[in-house]
């Protein structure tokens, strides 16, 4: 479901420029939730996947992408659309590695997930050390997408990106 | 506020092999099966309001950070859910109706949301009995309302379960810890347990409007489902070493507009801002 859009560079560039803002390091193509831009001359519609239901990230992504195409002179209009549902494997390759690189460990697959949130299997790898002897500390973290983890090597906390599938 | 395009996939396919059976388009033109569609989807929506509004009360106010944390996430869980539902009743109203004027300048009788949710925070126990009790109800809900008729119900249901089976979990896990804990968690628990049991069977409970949306296929029956309901709930309380009620009479009223005490106090902190300054927006 990673969408290659047939749009020009420019445009690209313009979406692109739309950071999540309570992930400021990643970007909305990269977060997976843009499903479709259609270009009418200066129009630009959008489709737009929400992540979790009650995201207030939503909204200022919607507001920031429309921001965002005035400045270049064009006329963005935002529709979310509820299916199919947003998952975590529409996170790009590049999305991942921002996560990583910024302290958040990006999501497992759904069945490592499960072992690691309910069945307490270590295999969430710390971001500061690199080391799997990690534990869950709290189901919910900063934000309804991520849980709280701590590496017992080396005891830094970090937030785990959960599995949502 | 963005509006929610319907889903135009029909492509979303439950776990069970019941066939779906598609809404005839004409349905809406007949002012009744309006009215009753609004109604039911209000019965299903307000209890996301009202429970999500009451888990609201206890931010900056949990126990420790993490419940705290968890259970403000589990707020905007539900408060995210209701937004979507109010937008397609508003959708279906047609007039000049917005999600917030549906939910913030109702009065009292016109929330439809069962007495369970709207039971106040007593004490932690009491908040994830409360929980468990309607999360394990919304898990199988949504499971069965992914055969809706109506594909943006589906739609709804198919999205909405993800984060209802993680909010059963985290209930579910703090019932097992507080019942199978310390004395005084334990007397609590059962407390919590024996006074809010009277309020489940509501969640089963048919209004003219659900039983009108069954009969052409847009609501789930949800008395297939009470069974497994009640299994699973005393499954949990058995390993959570809690013991489960006797009880032959249980409270119903809030489906039909008719609330307990609690539901004024918690309109009136909920309206406030809108009743003072009408039409306010963030």
């Amino acid at each position: 479901m990673i969408q290659n859009f047939n749009i020009s560079s420019k445009l690209k560039e313009i979406l692109e420029s739309v950071m999540d803002p309570e992930i400021p390091v990643l970007n909305v193509v990269d977060l997976g939730v843009i499903r479709n831009v259609q270009v009418n001359g200066k129009e630009i519609t959008i489709k737009l996947t929400p992540t979790y239901s009650g995201c207030p990230a939503m909204d200022v992504i919607g507001d920031d992408l429309e921001r965002a195409f005035e400045k270049e002179g064009y006329s963005a209009h935002i529709q979310l659309i509820m299916s199919p549902p947003w998952t975590t494997d529409w996170i790009t390759d590049r999305g991942r590695k921002a996560l990583e690189d910024y302290g958040i460990a990006a999501p497992l697959d759904e069945t490592a997930d499960k072992d690691v949130l309910l069945n307490e299997k270590k295999l969430v790898k710390c971001t500061n050390c690199g080391s799997t002897n990690t534990k869950l500390v709290s189901q919910f973290g900063s934000t309804a997408c991520k849980a709280m983890f701590q590496c017992e090597d080396c005891h830094e906390p970090f937030d785990y990106f959960k599995c949502l599938k | 506020m963005k509006q929610i395009n319907n889903p135009t996939s029909t492509s979303i396919s439950g776990s069970t092999s019941s066939p779906i059976r598609e809404l005839n388009p004409q349905f809406l033109e007949s002012k009744e099966n309006k009215q009753h569609l609004i109604d039911y989807l209000l019965g299903v929506a307000d209890n996301y309001l009202i429970l999500g509004q009451r888990l609201g009360e206890l931010c900056g106010h949990g126990p420790n950070l993490e419940p705290d944390i968890a259970i403000t996430n589990i707020s905007l869980d539900l408060l995210g859910q209701v937004r979507s539902y109010y937008q397609y009743i508003a959708q279906i109203k047609g007039d000049k109706t917005t999600e917030d004027d549906i939910a913030f300048l109702r009065t009292e009788r016109e929330y439809k949301n069962v007495l369970l949710v709207e039971q106040p925070n007593t004490d932690f126990a009491y908040i994830i009995v409360r929980q468990y009790f309607f999360d394990v109800y919304n898990r199988l809900f949504l499971n069965a309302l992914q055969q809706s008729g109506d594909e943006t119900l589906r739609a709804l249901a198919f999205k909405g379960i993800k984060e209802a089976s993680y909010h059963e979990r985290f209930s579910g896990d703090w019932l097992k810890r507080l019942g199978d804990g310390t004395e005084e968690s334990k007397v609590k628990t059962q407390e919590a347990v024996n006074n809010l049991w009277i309020f489940t069977e509501e969640l089963f409970h048919k209004t003219e409007a659900d039983q009108s949306m069954i009969e052409v296929g847009v609501a789930i029956d949800m008395t297939q489902f009470k069974e497994l309901y009640y299994e699973k709930i005393k499954e949990q309380l058995t390993i959570a070493a809690i013991e489960i009620p006797e009880v032959e009479y249980f409270q119903k009223g809030g489906k039909q507009g008719i609330h307990s005490e609690h539901m004024g106090f918690l309109l009136s902190e909920m309206q406030y801002m809108q009743r003072t300054y009408p039409d306010s927006r963030w």
